[in-house]
């Protein structure tokens, strides 16, 4: 925690400040996409039951929610020293991961919409990035 | 374009800009946070999560009534409110990179929204 917490005094400081909170956002797009996915199977009618014990007992929902809560922490913990036009459309590449996690474990199709649309993100992402360092 | 189909872009245009909003209040609540933890807990913070989940539940809403070829840029509305702001209350810098890298992500979400069925 107090890793996290140190003041940046020093224009270098806060430069390599600016870089570990995009680095923290970038990394945490995962916990993001891993929420989704849980969120979509415990939406999916063969684990949603609308009952009070079938919430409570819906195991990926209640995950899905708890990987939100951990990439909102991050992110909060992240926008303390970094700039908001710089992280907030880094979160899209939670996209890139949520495709590809479809793929894999949902066993969606892929389609040349969505991977044209991935590598497009990815590639905007890195170009952000550049302007974080100027 | 049919009644329903205009509902459902001004909620999403709605959410968009609420959604943009509950960034705004994330950045000024984590700007206020201490060592402690329980700093967490602050008015800013609980507001943005607030207004987070609510342009979530709105959007989930508005996207439900038309085509997502049409209403998936609209989500990207999102992003472009969220630069202005970070201009505005927070005066940050802003470069060619960033309104480049910018559009390569617009592009990229709305081609992602394109393959997820139109």
């Amino acid at each position: 925690m107090s890793a996290i917490s140190t003041t940046p005094v020093s224009p270098a400081e806060a430069a390599s400040a600016r870089r570990r909170s995009t680095i923290i956002v970038a990394a945490c797009t995962v916990f993001g996409a891993v929420a989704q996915i849980l969120i979509k199977v415990g939406m999916s009618p063969s684990h949603f039951v609308p009952t009070l014990l079938g919430l409570v007992a819906n195991v990926p929902l209640f995950a899905g929610y708890a990987f939100y809560g951990l990439f909102t922490v991050a992110m909060v913990l992240a926008l303390r020293e970094g700039e908001l036009s710089m992280l907030y459309p880094i979160i899209a590449l939670t996209y890139v991961w949520v495709t590809l996690l479809s793929y894999w474990l949902l066993k969606e199709t892929p389609n040349l919409y969505k991977n044209l649309g991935i590598v497009t993100i990815v590639v905007g992402v890195a170009v952000l990035g550049r302007g974080g360092r100027k | 374009m049919t009644p329903l189909l205009v509902r459902s872009m001004l909620m999403v245009f709605f959410a968009s800009v609420v959604g943009s909003f509950g960034a705004v209040f994330l950045k000024l609540g984590a700007m206020r946070l201490t060592k402690s933890v329980l700093s967490f807990v602050n008015s800013r913070l609980i507001l943005g999560v607030a207004l987070y989940l609510g342009s979530s539940v709105i959007y989930a809403l508005g996207l439900r009534g038309g085509p997502l070829s049409v209403l998936y840029p609209m989500v990207s509305l999102g992003y472009i409110w969220t630069l202005l702001w970070s201009k505005l209350f927070f005066n940050e810098a802003l470069n060619r990179y960033k309104f480049a890298g910018l559009g390569l992500i617009l592009v990229g979400v709305f081609l992602v929204g394109l393959g997820s069925g139109g």
